[in-house]
């Protein structure tokens, strides 16, 4: 498609008197990764509820593959997926079971081919079979991963996807994502408080503090901007500010 | 509607029930129980009273078409707490399903419920006091049937009120349905209750539908009026909290509940 596969415009969310996200706009392009960036309570959670269709905005557009979300949920929802250390699956459910659900509620054709596929990828083979109760944190956010890859989205909402992870995991949770990006064209919203992980994964930066966009760009152009000597710093005096 | 989205859900709760014994024995241990209790009470009121020759028949014939009603309204909110209780609103809610699939989702794993514990109470009344619930044969499907839909209304009720107040109503699911419960005329006569409670109990689809049991067992007559009255009424609610359960819905989509109730 041509054109962003992501805009945004005027996003805003309040809730009572209180702003969570406030005009915020920006734009995904195909195969594009953005880095969205804040501290805690920047609106960076709302911001996705939103895209997710799961919070309704108070004000603005959201348009995902060239369609308005309000009008073609469904459409959007069965492109989009997510993964977020914050979420959990049905505890009763092994993890194969909870891909096999999720295989069937976006329509995916050739479940046990795919579930075989995302196994192999995020080496999960020991866990296939385990009730999901019984997994480690680490196994767990490779579930969510595996359930988010399964249904081969093309936009991944992305939160903190290594928040829980040892560096090994983490390190092939990473390597997994950049080769899925390049080898599916996937773009990707993605949160993490890690910033040589948001530099290492994204193309552009948004940061988000009091639930407005401070500062957009690439890593160094943000860096550059606010005249630190690297991501992390800016993140402090940005937070510190706050 | 995507019947493909409904049998994934469908296959969820399946799944559960497959690996959750006590959930296996939340369906079946309280209705056997009740029938077991119940079920002697009954054959002791009648071997000593005189005027209670038929207190088995009705008295278990009500208990069994209660439990249809209560596991009609259990199927529906307790696989709504089952995703609350596993953190799953957010997963599905931000796949392609939508609220009105995930109500049929849940009405139909009510009407596994239902099914499961009626065969078992039926045979478990046939193995221990010899009564037969299919003495009212056919006549019964449309009494099943409207008790199903009587228990969707609280189910969907309970549904909405949980979703709106969070786990803080939870207590709601066991307990709502009992409201409803002197006014449903289960195990005496709508003429037993107060003048002024008797229109409030004529407004219940149930009070009609165990009426209705009533008068088949005791006149062998089909009492159309009191199933017409049920059919109506039961309609009549089911589009009003169908109409309930979707603005709560966009209530709690509105104020970011939705991914919030159970945290």
């Amino acid at each position: 498609m041509t054109g962003p596969i992501v805009r945004v415009q005027n996003l805003t969310k309040r809730f009572g008197d209180f702003t969570a996200v406030d005009h915020v706009s920006f734009e995904i392009q195909p195969g594009e990764t953005i880095g969205l960036l804040g501290p805690n309570g920047a609106g960076k959670t709302t911001t996705f509820q939103m895209l997710l269709g799961v919070v309704t905005p108070t004000h603005g557009m959201i348009e995902m593959l060239g369609l308005d979300l309000m009008h073609h949920r469904e459409t959007i929802l069965r492109q989009v997926n997510f993964s977020s250390t914050y979420i959990s699956m049905p505890y009763a459910l092994t993890a194969e079971e909870n891909l096999r659900v999720t295989g069937r509620l976006y329509g995916v054709s050739d479940i046990e081919r795919r579930i075989d596929d995302v196994v192999k990828k995020l080496e999960m083979e020991d866990m296939r079979h385990k009730v999901t109760r019984k997994l480690s944190s680490g196994q767990m956010t490779r579930l969510t991963l595996a359930k988010a890859v399964l249904t081969e989205p093309k936009i991944l909402f992305l939160d903190e996807p290594t928040a829980s992870l040892d560096p090994d995991i983490a390190h092939k949770v990473k390597g997994f994502l950049k080769e899925y990006r390049e080898t599916s064209g996937l773009s990707m919203l993605y949160t993490s408080h890690n910033m040589r992980e948001i530099e290492e994964m994204s193309d552009r930066i948004v940061f988000l503090q009091r639930g407005k966009i401070i500062a957009e760009g690439t890593a160094e152009e943000v860096i550059a901007q606010y005249g630190e000597d690297d991501l992390e710093r800016v993140f402090l005096k940005i937070a510190r500010e706050s | 509607m995507n019947i493909g989205r409904i049998t994934a859900l469908i296959i969820r709760h399946l799944f559960l029930y497959r690996r959750s014994f006590p959930r296996l024995l939340e369906i079946f241990y309280w209705p056997l129980l009740d029938l077991v209790v119940w079920g002697f009470i009954t054959m002791y009121l009648a071997q000593e009273g005189k005027g209670l020759h038929g207190a088995v028949v009705f008295f278990l014939g009500a208990l069994i078409f209660w439990d249809i009603l209560f596991r009609a309204q259990q199927g529906i909110t307790i696989s709504f707490l089952e995703e609350i209780w596993s953190r799953n609103l957010m997963n599905l809610f931000a796949s392609p399903l939508t609220a009105g699939e995930f109500l049929v989702a849940m009405m139909a794993m009510s009407v596994f419920k239902v099914a499961a514990v009626s065969i078992i109470m039926a045979f478990a009344a046939l193995f221990f006091y010899s009564y037969n619930v299919f003495i009212m044969g056919l006549t019964l499907i449309p009494f099943i049937l409207n008790l199903i839909a009587s228990g969707w209304l609280i189910g969907i009720l309970t549904t909405s009120v949980i979703m709106r107040f969070g786990q803080q109503a939870e207590v709601l699911a066991w307990g709502l349905v009992f409201l409803f419960q002197p006014i449903s005329c289960v195990f005496y006569p709508l003429s037993v209750l107060p003048s002024w409670l008797q229109p409030l109990a004529l407004a219940n689809p149930a009070a009609h539908v165990f009426e209705g049991m009533r008068e088949v067992l005791l006149n062998q007559v089909v009492p159309w009026s009191h199933l017409w009255w049920a059919m109506g009424l039961n309609g009549l609610y089911l589009l009003l909290m169908i109409a309930i359960y979707q603005y709560t819905f966009s209530v709690c989509k509105d104020r970011g509940m939705l991914v919030r109730v159970g945290e």
